[in-house]
């Protein structure tokens, strides 16, 4: 009976999470840093207002196409606004953004996926083919598309970048989910009585979580960019709305030679920002897989 | 009374308050390869079991591997749901039953599954998977006596109430299984299906269980339909025994008729190859050795389905089924032989 005994001393929650990120940083330095560049990118939009040096709006006729100085770190853009402080609100837009869209699509394909897996048969058919007539449209077409449709504020903007990410969900978690489904932990709680939804919400989708979360990730840095490019093209953020995507459009076609300052900041944040995600998600990926787990 | 299964409709049972389960004719076929390349398949996986159960009672039930042991408990269970046949369980037929009645009655028959590492989800505490079924199925709506009556149940399998706030990950395959128990017993059911559970522990653990379930039998007067491959474990726990080859059951016997007084070819050849743990007596055993392999399931053999392996096969036995017909008092057996 000494098996029932030992080891009894719980760990608390707090002390496992700052083992498991000590971890982390250790063993995966590149997704560390990709972490450390999100935090950044968080602090920078949550405390926007009182870090800018100027209003991202104000236009000042005086400053127009200042390259960095002093004065003005990252230079002005044609309006003589403030490029860094621009950039810095900008962070705000691409989170919201990047966020709204993939957590709702992460989500919502998750439950696709995991409803598909664990009913089969035909439910199973039919949503499959329905994600797949989804997936057959390039992510961007889908997502112009939907923006001239809906027309282009946020939350719009929101939706048309989540859509086109839900079938791409719903096919990864399905995969994962099928497994479970085959596990006897399902079989009992179907012995127990229990509905289709208490199966499916507390005893399958906690266990594809750990494949949700690497969607989720490598969804942020889609999404960010799948923004900045709506921007771009005309079909996102609307001036004077601070978004990266907006101040590339304005600044690559007439002042790519004489103001540079304009295109290679705002571009350098999309690309950073993506690149961070990315890293932070294959990392994150490889940390919760056990079998890449070294022991 | 097993000789009543047989001749159901001619002998109508007595006494129908003691039966608590009586399968008849159950049938589970899978279809198989209905994809683009090969012809269709049937697996006849449960073809033509029937038997019951009464109050209180346990019947072991074995065979080889995929003799469809496993997949008569599931249909029981209603996991499956059977290609034909019936499943009576306290009078009433499970098998076609609304879904929404079925769920209901679903926690008067439980399971306990035989590999405890995935039979208990990771992400939930066994405090909160024994206390989930309670909850769902209204048997104790106040949290707090919830609580206590799943700490009185950790106790009553040999746990101890510290380990609802445990993490099936951080027990032992031992402990996980108790949690099953646990987790079955909470719904309290009138009928148990195990489904081999004590083969994938430990010698010393599987004792343990064994004593725990034949103890929670006799407190609860609980049924079991005990599927296992092991003759011994079966012997110890079972009251009667059914033998089941290539989803049928050949042989079904009281313990004591099945183990002394084999019928069925197949039952002997299965009895003895059970080693005697004395060397002396080892060597002069008399052994009969099957040849051969168990047919596919998907094209089962024609007439009596263990004619190619069985050493006394006659002509009769390529033609003709043998059906299950007694030849003792709680004996029956499906053999032209016998």
């Amino acid at each position: 009976m000494s098996e029932l005994v030992v080891g009894l001393e719980v760990p608390s929650r707090g002390s496992r999470l700052r083992a498991a990120c000590g971890d982390f940083i250790r063993r995966r330095p590149l997704g560390a840093i990709g972490a450390a560049v999100i935090l950044l990118m968080f602090a920078a939009a949550l405390t926007a207002p009182l870090i800018s040096p100027y209003d991202p709006v104000q236009v000042h006729f005086a400053a127009m196409l200042a390259p960095p100085s002093a004065e003005h770190w990252l230079g002005t853009d044609s309006f003589g606004r403030d490029v860094l402080s621009r950039l810095i609100y900008g962070s705000q837009t691409a989170l919201i953004v990047g966020f709204g869209a993939s957590l709702l699509g992460a989500t919502i394909g998750a439950l696709i996926g995991v409803a598909s897996a664990y009913f089969g048969g035909r439910i199973d058919l039919l949503l499959q083919r329905f994600m797949d007539v989804l997936l057959s449209f390039p992510l961007i077409i889908l997502a112009l598309a939907l923006v001239a449709i809906l027309g282009n504020s946020i939350p719009n903007l929101i939706v048309a970048i989540m859509i086109p990410m839900v079938p791409r969900c719903a096919l990864v978690i399905r995969s994962s989910a099928l497994s479970i489904r085959e596990m006897p932990y399902v079989d009992a709680a179907r012995a127990a009585g229990f509905t289709h939804s208490r199966i499916i919400l507390r005893h399958m989708l906690p266990n594809v979580m750990a494949t949700y979360l690497v969607m989720l990730t490598a969804f942020l840095g889609q999404a960010i960019l799948l923004e900045a490019s709506l921007s771009f093209l005309g079909l996102g953020v609307q001036e004077p709305l601070p978004a990266w995507g907006l101040m590339l459009r304005g600044a690559a076609v007439e002042f790519a030679e004489t103001a540079p300052w304009m295109a290679i900041f705002p571009g350098v944040a999309i690309s950073l920002a993506v690149f961070a995600f990315n890293l932070f998600g294959d990392s994150l990926r490889d940390a919760l897989d056990p079998r890449l787990r070294t022991q | 009374m097993s000789a009543v299964v047989a001749k159901a409709a001619e002998a109508p049972e007595t006494n129908p308050a003691q039966k608590l389960l009586e399968v008849r004719d159950l049938v589970m076929h899978f279809r198989v390869g209905h994809g683009l390349f090969g012809p269709p398949g049937l697996v006849r996986a449960v073809d033509g079991v029937s038997f019951s159960l009464a109050r209180g009672e346990t019947l072991g039930l074995v065979g080889e591997s995929g003799c469809g042991k496993t997949t008569t408990g599931r249909c029981v269970l209603q996991l499956e749901n059977p290609t034909a046949g019936e499943v009576i369980f306290e009078g009433r037929n499970l098998v076609g039953m609304e879904q929404a009645q079925l769920r209901k009655l679903r926690n008067r028959i439980q399971v306990i599954f035989q590999d405890p590492y995935s039979s208990l989800n990771p992400r939930m505490t066994v405090g909160q998977i024994i206390a989930e079924p309670i909850a769902v199925h209204g048997l104790e709506r106040d949290p707090s006596a919830r609580e206590e009556r799943v700490r009185g149940l950790l106790v009553r399998v040999g746990l101890l109430p510290q380990h609802a706030h445990r993490y099936p990950h951080e027990l032992s395959g031992g402990q996980r299984q108790r949690v099953g128990v646990a987790r079955a017993l909470a719904m309290q059911p009138s009928l148990i299906i195990c489904d081999e559970p004590v083969s994938a522990l430990d010698v010393s653990i599987q004792a343990q269980i064994i004593n725990l379930l034949d103890e929670l039998q006799a407190d609860f007067g609980l049924s079991y339909l005990f599927v296992a491959h092991d003759l011994a474990v079966v012997r110890h726990i079972s009251d009667r025994i059914a033998v089941m080859y290539l989803g049928k059951i050949v042989e079904l016997a009281s313990r004591r008729d099945l183990y002394e007084a084999p019928a069925h070819p197949y039952t002997r050849a299965l009895l003895s190859a059970v080693p005697i743990p004395d060397p002396a007596m080892e060597a002069t055993r008399e052994r009969q050795v099957l040849t051969g392999e168990v047919p596919s399931p998907l094209n089962p053999p024609s007439g009596c389905v263990f004619h190619p392996r069985c050493p006394l096969a006659i002509e009769r036995c390529k033609r003709e089924a043998p059906q299950l017909r007694a030849v003792g008092s709680a004996h029956q057996a499906a053999c032209h032989l016998v």
